[in-house]
């Protein structure tokens, strides 16, 4: 295994660490910072009442611009962030249940801000095209209440977490998330046997059909092999995909029964706007990288150069450090205040938002991500998670190993 | 009763404990799980693994 591994080019190194005064400054500065994931989920309620107040619809559009372009933008302006926490620092932050109370709040102010856009599209008078704003926008928030989800999903030890993790991810409907990640995504990352790695080659549409059955079939067969082994039924109220799907199925029906039936194309709009975002993020984390098998048929453990990583100062800011994927996946349970990056592991050009942006394009994405995967196999395609469906074509065009050993 | 711990994350299985979540109760002897037991709290590391704590 260890050759076979070695001869990737992009092994990764240990996390640079930050020395100084200025780098611990910073790192300590951003208990203030991540506010921002109770302040975005409030944007949307905060344009609804620019909205409601000017008669301009097209407030109810404004957190979309919020994601595409106010963010990306933000990301090319700050560029990235150079401060990792050193051993002490972490040791320091990582106990602290003050970033635990911030995703508390967080999950009351989705709740708050989705229930609050569900009002402010039904009780005024707007076009079809205001209210698809509207829910496009809540669904962006969805979205975002998803990454409040996985960080708190991944304590599973925590009740209080876990709990909040439920009631979060079912804003959106989305409560199978924590199993299918953690015992499953996690497991499986950068193989092809994981939904929700994306393969080099496959484009985000054609991912989105294999990725959200895939991993709703997994969530609900780990959960049903637990409550076997715990002599319970899948049905019974133990599962903790039906637990997040209750919370759901009573807080759209009370939207439905009190604001119409507008609430079923809003509803159904932004749960699945959630998803999407969702998706975008699954696609881009994984691209095309692949873990090889060992002599003994197992997959090598997940190391940091399985993940695209983005060190994007902004964008990590809103998204509680999840683009330090490298770190993320090579040690889940590690909080977000204390998520490190790494020297030399395949990197994303720019933030998640952006990244969001080229994937929904596919040519746009090829372009810029296949040059990056041959690169990081060493032009070997053997060594990259390909689609199968492509794989004569993929092979025919790319793969060129003399040139790694040349280069070698 | 003997102890286990994940290289990765920390979590020791204990078989006095179990791991009770995962329908695995107190007692249940460390080579009676599967060989795909994968740690109940990181899960990116797996039954073989995991390292024997003496004493």
């Amino acid at each position: 295994m260890t050759s076979t591994v070695e001869s990737l080019g992009s092994v990764s190194q240990p996390p640079h660490v930050s020395k100084g005064t200025k780098s611990s400054a910073w790192i300590l500065s951003k208990r203030y910072w991540y506010w921002l994931s109770f302040i975005l989920p409030a944007i949307p309620l905060a344009s609804g009442y620019l909205a409601i107040e000017t008669g301009h619809g097209i407030w109810l559009w404004f957190t979309v611009a919020v994601l595409y372009a106010i963010l990306p933008a933000a990301d090319y302006i700050f560029g990235t962030d150079d401060a990792n926490p050193d051993d002490e620092l972490v040791e320091k932050l990582k106990g602290e249940r003050y970033y635990v109370y911030i995703m508390y709040l967080a999950t009351f102010v989705h709740w708050a801000s989705l229930v609050g856009m569900a009002y402010i599209v039904s009780q005024y008078d707007w076009s079809w095209f205001s209210i698809l704003g509207g829910a496009v926008s809540a669904g962006i928030i969805n979205g975002v209440g998803l990454v409040a989800g996985h960080e708190m999903g991944h304590k599973v030890n925590d009740r209080a977490q876990a709990t909040c993790a439920k009631l979060v991810l079912a804003c959106s409907g989305y409560g199978h998330f924590c199993i299918e990640h953690n015992k499953g995504h996690h497991k499986d990352v950068a193989t092809p046997e994981d939904p929700a790695s994306s393969k080099f080659g496959e484009s985000i549409y054609k991912f989105v059909k294999r990725e959200i059955p895939g991993a709703f079939r997994r969530a609900w067969s780990l959960e049903s092999a637990r409550l076997e082994r715990l002599g319970k039924s899948e049905w019974s109220m133990s599962n903790e995909i039906l637990q997040s799907g209750l919370i759901t199925v009573v807080a759209y029906t009370l939207m439905l029964a009190y604001w119409g039936p507008v609430m079923i194309p809003f509803l159904m709009i932004a749960a699945g706007y959630g998803w999407w975002q969702l998706t975008c993020a699954n696609y881009v984390e994984h691209y095309g990288l692949l873990r090889l098998k060992n002599e003994n048929g197992r997959y090598e453990r997940c190391q940091p150069h399985h993940s695209w990583n983005s060190n994007h100062k902004a964008s990590n800011l809103i998204l509680l450090h999840l683009q330090r994927h490298s770190d993320h996946h090579a040690h889940p349970t590690r909080p977000y205040q204390v998520l490190r990056d790494y020297a030399d592991v395949p990197s994303l050009p720019s933030g998640y938002p952006w990244m969001f942006v080229l994937a929904m394009i596919p040519s746009a994405w090829y372009s810029v991500m296949n040059p990056k995967v041959i690169e990081w196999a060493g032009g070997d395609m053997n060594k990259v998670n390909v689609d199968p469906d492509l794989k004569e074509d993929i092979f025919n065009r790319y793969h060129q190993p003399q040139k790694t050993n040349e280069a070698a | 009763m003997k102890k286990y711990e994940c290289p990765d994350c920390g979590f020791i299985y204990d078989e006095a404990k179990g791991a009770q979540h995962e329908g695995y109760p107190p007692g249940f002897k460390w080579e009676d799980l599967p060989e795909d037991f994968p740690c109940p709290e990181c899960f990116v590391r797996e039954k073989p693994d995991f390292i024997l704590l003496e004493n």
